[in-house]
C-alpha cells in the first residue's frame, strides 16, 4: 500500500478540488500575462509609447484594475435583447477556451485528461466559441452586432479547415493525435539518425506551422482578420453592446484562447514541455514542463500579437479568398507531401 | 398655429418624425445601417445613413451638419482682424492654411501687399500645416482599414512639426497669427535651422510609412480598385485637391491660379495618379507631404529680409467691393468670398470649404461598394468634420 505522502501522480489527477483551480490558473494565468506582457506593454512598445506605468511597478497591476472596473460595471441588457442567449453568450464562448485547455500536457504524468484523440477533440471544442459568438451577435439586438456576428461565424468556419488539414501533418508523422504521443514522438524523434535535439515537427512542418498559425489568428478574430470585431466600422462588432462583466468574460475568452492556441502549437510544433538535453521520461519534467510549456506559448502568443498590430484587415470576401483558393489547397498539399515522404522515408 | 405646450409639443413631435422618416431610405429590401453621428470611424459627427444587401451597399446617404456652428453668419458680428480667430477653427489640422484665404481676399480688397518677407513666412507656415494635417492622414488612413500601429507614429512625427508652428505663432493648433497686411510676429532666432531638422525627421516618416502601409500587400487589396473616380465625373461633383489629382487631373491651385504666395519661386512637382481610387489618393497625399519638404527646404534657405509688416491703418475698415480668393489648402481648394460694404466687418462672407465638396460624391460612390470599403473609401477622401460644417 502506497503511503499518502509518497507522490503519486495518479492521485492528484483523480481529485476534482486540485483539479479545478489549477484548470482555472491555467486559464486565467496566461491570459493575464499576455494582457500585460502583449497588449499592455509590447504594443505599446512598437508604438513608441509607454502603456500603463501607474498601478504598481511598471503598470503591472493595470490589469487587476481594469478588472475591477468591469466587475463594478452595470449589467446593461438591451431593450430589445433576447435576455437569456445574451446572457449565455460569454460563457459560451469561455467554455470553449476550458474545454481545451483540459487536453494540454504539461509534462509526463502532468496533464487533465490524456485522451486518445486529443488533438481531434481540441479541434472539436475550440468551434464551440463561433456558437456562442453567432449567440451574441443575434441576441443583442443590434445591426452592428449582427453584422459581426455573421462575419464572425463565416470566418471561423472558413478557417476551422486549414486548421485542422494543418494538424492532420503533424498527426500522420507523428502517428497518433495523442498529445502526449506527439510530444513524445518528437522527444524520442531523430533527424536523419542523430537524436541531440529529439525532431521537432516544426522542421518538417514549417508549412504546416504557418497555416496553424494563420488559422489560429483568423480563430482568434485578431488582425489581419478582425473583420469581426472592426472597430472602425462595427463599433466591436458582436461586442457593440457588451459591458461590465459580460465582456471580461468575452476578453478573458479572447486571450486565453491566444493563450491555448499558442500552447496547442507549442506541442504540436515545438515539442511542448519537452526540452532537449533530459531524458523524456525524467519526473523532472513534472515540475519544469508546465514552465517550459509557458515559456513556449509565449513566444508563440508574441507572433499573434507582433502580426495584430502590425497589418491592415483583410475585408470580409479577401479573408474567405485566402481561406478557400490558398490555405486549404496548400495543407491538402502539404498532407500528400507529408503522406508520400512518411511512407518512402 | 398650436398655442397650449402640450400642442406644441406634439407639432414639434410631428416634424421630427418627418424628418427622421426622411431620412433613413427604410425599405423591404434590405437592412438600413445607420453609421453615425456618433461612430468609431467618422472622427467627428458625420452620419452616414446606408440602406444594405448583406454586406453590400444600394445606396449611401452623407447627412451633415451636425457640427455646424455657424462661421459664414459669425464673420458678419466680427471686424475683419478677429475673423482669423473663427477661420482657424475650419479645417482644425492644418489651422494657417485656413487664414491665409480670407486674409488674402481682405488684402485684395483694401489693395495691400504684405511685405516679400511676410509672403515667404506665409508660405512656409502654409506648407507646415499642410505637412502636419496630411501626416496625421497618413496614419489616420491606415487605421481605417485596421492597423493600429502607424497612427501612433504620425501622431508623434506631426508633434514636431507642430511644436515649430507653436514657436512661431504661440499655438499649437490655432495660431491665429495672420493679419491684413503682413504677420503679427517674425520668426523666432534658430528657427530655421530647426525647421530644417525637423523637415528630415518628417521624410524618414513619409518613408516609414510608405513601407509600412502603402507597400503593405493588405493594404494594396483593401484600396486598389476601390472607389475609383473617373476625371470626368471628380471634375462634375467639383472634388479638388489631392482627390481630384488621384484621378489624374493635373489642376493645382499653387500652380496654377497662385495668390499672394510665393511658389513660383522654388522648384517643384504636381503628383497626379492615373487610378482615381483609394489607393492613389493614399499615393497621391504621400507625395505631396514630400513635395512639401521640398518646397520648404527650398523656401527656408531664400526667406528675404525686410519688414513683416505693410502699411495699414490702426483700425481697419475695408472698402466696399466683392472679393473671392482660394487657395490649395490640404484638404483642396478653400476660397472665401467676401463682400464688404466698408465697414469694420464683413458684409457677407461664402466660405467654399474642400471636405464639403469632397463628400459629395459619397452617394455616387458608395453605391454598389462592401460596407468595410464605406470606410476606407471616406478615409481616402479625407474630410475634417470642421471642414464639412463649418
Amino acid at each position: 500500500m502506497t503511503s499518502i505522502l509518497a507522490l503519486d501522480p495518479a492521485w492528484w489527477q483523480q481529485t476534482f478540488l486540485i483539479k479545478v483551480p489549477i484548470g482555472l490558473l491555467a486559464v486565467l494565468l496566461p491570459a493575464g500575462t499576455i494582457v500585460y506582457l502583449y497588449l499592455f506593454k509590447a504594443v505599446s512598445f512598437m508604438q513608441s509609447r509607454l502603456g500603463p506605468m501607474e498601478a504598481g511597478p511598471y503598470g503591472s497591476m493595470q490589469l487587476l484594475a481594469e478588472v475591477g472596473k468591469w466587475l463594478q460595471k452595470e449589467d446593461i441588457f438591451p431593450t430589445k435583447a433576447d435576455k437569456f442567449v445574451f446572457a449565455a453568450a460569454p460563457f459560451v464562448v469561455l467554455m470553449s477556451t476550458f474545454l481545451l485547455v483540459v487536453i494540454l500536457p504539461a509534462g509526463p504524468d502532468a496533464t487533465f485528461v490524456n485522451l486518445d484523440v486529443g488533438i481531434y477533440f481540441a479541434m472539436a471544442v475550440s468551434s464551440v466559441s463561433v456558437i456562442g459568438i453567432l449567440m451574441a451577435g443575434w441576441a443583442s439586438a443590434n445591426k452592428y452586432s449582427l453584422l459581426g456576428g455573421i462575419r464572425a461565424a463565416g470566418q471561423l468556419i472558413a478557417y476551422e479547415l486549414p486548421l485542422i488539414l494543418a494538424v492532420v501533418g503533424v498527426v500522420i508523422q507523428a502517428g497518433t493525435m495523442n498529445m502526449q504521443g506527439i510530444v513524445l514522438s518528437q522527444a524520442e524523434g531523430e533527424i536523419f539518425g542523430w537524436g541531440g535535439i529529439g525532431n521537432p515537427f516544426i522542421l518538417t512542418q514549417f508549412i504546416g506551422f504557418f497555416i496553424f498559425m494563420v488559422a489560429v489568428q483568423a480563430e482568434l478574430t485578431q488582425a489581419p482578420f478582425d473583420m469581426p470585431v472592426a472597430e472602425s466600422e462595427l463599433v466591436t462588432g458582436y461586442l457593440t453592446e457588451y459591458s461590465g462583466i459580460r465582456f471580461l468574460l468575452f476578453f478573458i475568452g479572447e486571450f486565453a484562447s491566444a493563450g491555448v492556441f499558442s500552447a496547442i502549437a507549442a506541442v504540436l510544433f515545438f515539442g511542448g514541455w519537452y526540452v532537449p538535453g533530459i531524458d523524456p521520461t525524467n519526473d523532472i519534467f513534472n515540475v519544469i514542463g508546465p514552465l517550459i510549456l509557458a515559456g513556449k506559448m509565449m513566444a508563440i502568443a508574441f507572433l499573434i500579437f507582433w502580426f495584430r498590430f502590425t497589418f491592415p484587415r483583410f475585408r470580409e470576401d479577401q479573408l474567405q479568398r485566402l481561406a478557400w483558393k490558398f490555405l486549404i489547397p496548400l495543407s491538402l498539399a502539404n498532407i500528400a507531401l507529408t503522406g508520400v515522404l512518411k511512407v518512402v522515408l | 398655429m398650436a398655442t397650449t405646450e402640450s400642442d406644441q409639443m406634439a407639432y414639434i413631435a410631428a416634424q421630427a418624425a418627418d424628418a427622421r422618416v426622411n431620412v433613413e431610405v427604410e425599405t423591404d429590401e434590405g437592412m438600413t445601417l445607420n453609421l453615425g453621428p456618433q461612430h468609431p470611424a467618422t472622427h467627428g459627427t458625420l452620419r452616414i445613413v446606408a440602406k444594405l444587401d448583406g454586406e453590400k451597399v444600394l445606396a449611401a446617404e452623407p447627412i451633415m451638419g451636425y457640427m455646424h456652428r455657424g462661421y459664414e453668419k459669425l464673420t458678419e458680428v466680427r471686424t475683419y482682424p478677429q475673423v482669423t480667430t473663427l477661420v482657424n477653427r475650419i479645417d482644425w489640422l492644418g489651422s494657417f492654411a485656413n487664414e491665409v484665404p480670407f486674409i488674402l481676399a481682405a488684402e485684395q480688397l483694401m489693395e495691400v501687399e504684405a511685405p516679400p518677407r511676410a509672403q515667404w513666412i506665409r508660405t512656409v507656415l502654409f506648407e507646415l500645416s499642410r505637412i502636419a494635417n496630411i501626416s496625421l492622414f497618413l496614419g489616420d488612413m491606415a487605421v481605417q482599414v485596421g492597423a493600429t500601429t502607424p497612427v501612433f507614429y504620425a501622431f508623434r512625427d506631426r508633434e514636431f512639426v507642430l511644436n515649430q508652428i507653436e514657436r512661431v505663432t504661440g499655438g499649437r493648433f490655432h495660431p491665429n497669427f495672420d493679419r491684413i497686411g503682413g504677420l503679427k510676429d517674425d520668426l523666432p532666432k534658430g528657427w530655421i535651422e530647426e525647421t530644417g531638422a525637423v523637415l528630415g525627421k518628417m521624410r524618414d516618416f513619409c518613408d516609414e510609412m510608405e513601407e509600412l502601409v502603402l507597400g503593405n500587400e493588405i493594404f494594396q487589396a483593401r484600396t486598389r480598385g476601390i472607389g475609383v473616380i473617373p476625371p470626368d465625373v471628380a471634375l462634375s461633383y467639383g472634388l479638388s485637391g489631392a482627390n481630384l489629382r488621384a484621378s489624374g487631373i493635373d489642376w493645382d491651385i499653387r500652380r496654377d491660379a497662385n495668390v499672394g504666395l510665393v511658389y513660383d519661386e522654388v522648384d517643384w512637382k504636381v503628383w497626379t495618379h492615373p487610378d482615381g481610387d483609394s489607393f492613389s489618393r493614399f499615393w497621391v497625399r504621400l507625395q505631396e507631404t514630400r513635395e512639401a519638404i521640398n518646397i520648404l527646404e527650398q523656401l527656408l534657405g531664400g526667406i528675404p529680409s525686410g519688414p513683416i509688416m505693410a502699411k495699414v491703418p490702426r483700425i481697419i475698415k475695408v472698402p466696399a467691393g466683392e472679393a473671392y480668393v482660394a487657395t490649395e489648402n490640404p484638404l483642396g481648394e478653400m476660397g472665401f468670398y467676401v463682400v464688404s460694404q466698408g465697414d469694420l466687418t464683413p458684409f457677407r462672407v461664402k466660405i467654399r470649404s474642400a471636405s464639403f465638396s469632397n463628400m459629395s460624391i459619397t452617394p455616387w460612390l458608395l453605391k454598389g461598394v462592401f460596407v468595410p470599403d464605406i470606410i476606407s473609401i471616406l478615409a481616402s477622401l479625407y474630410f475634417i468634420l470642421g471642414d464639412i460644417d463649418r
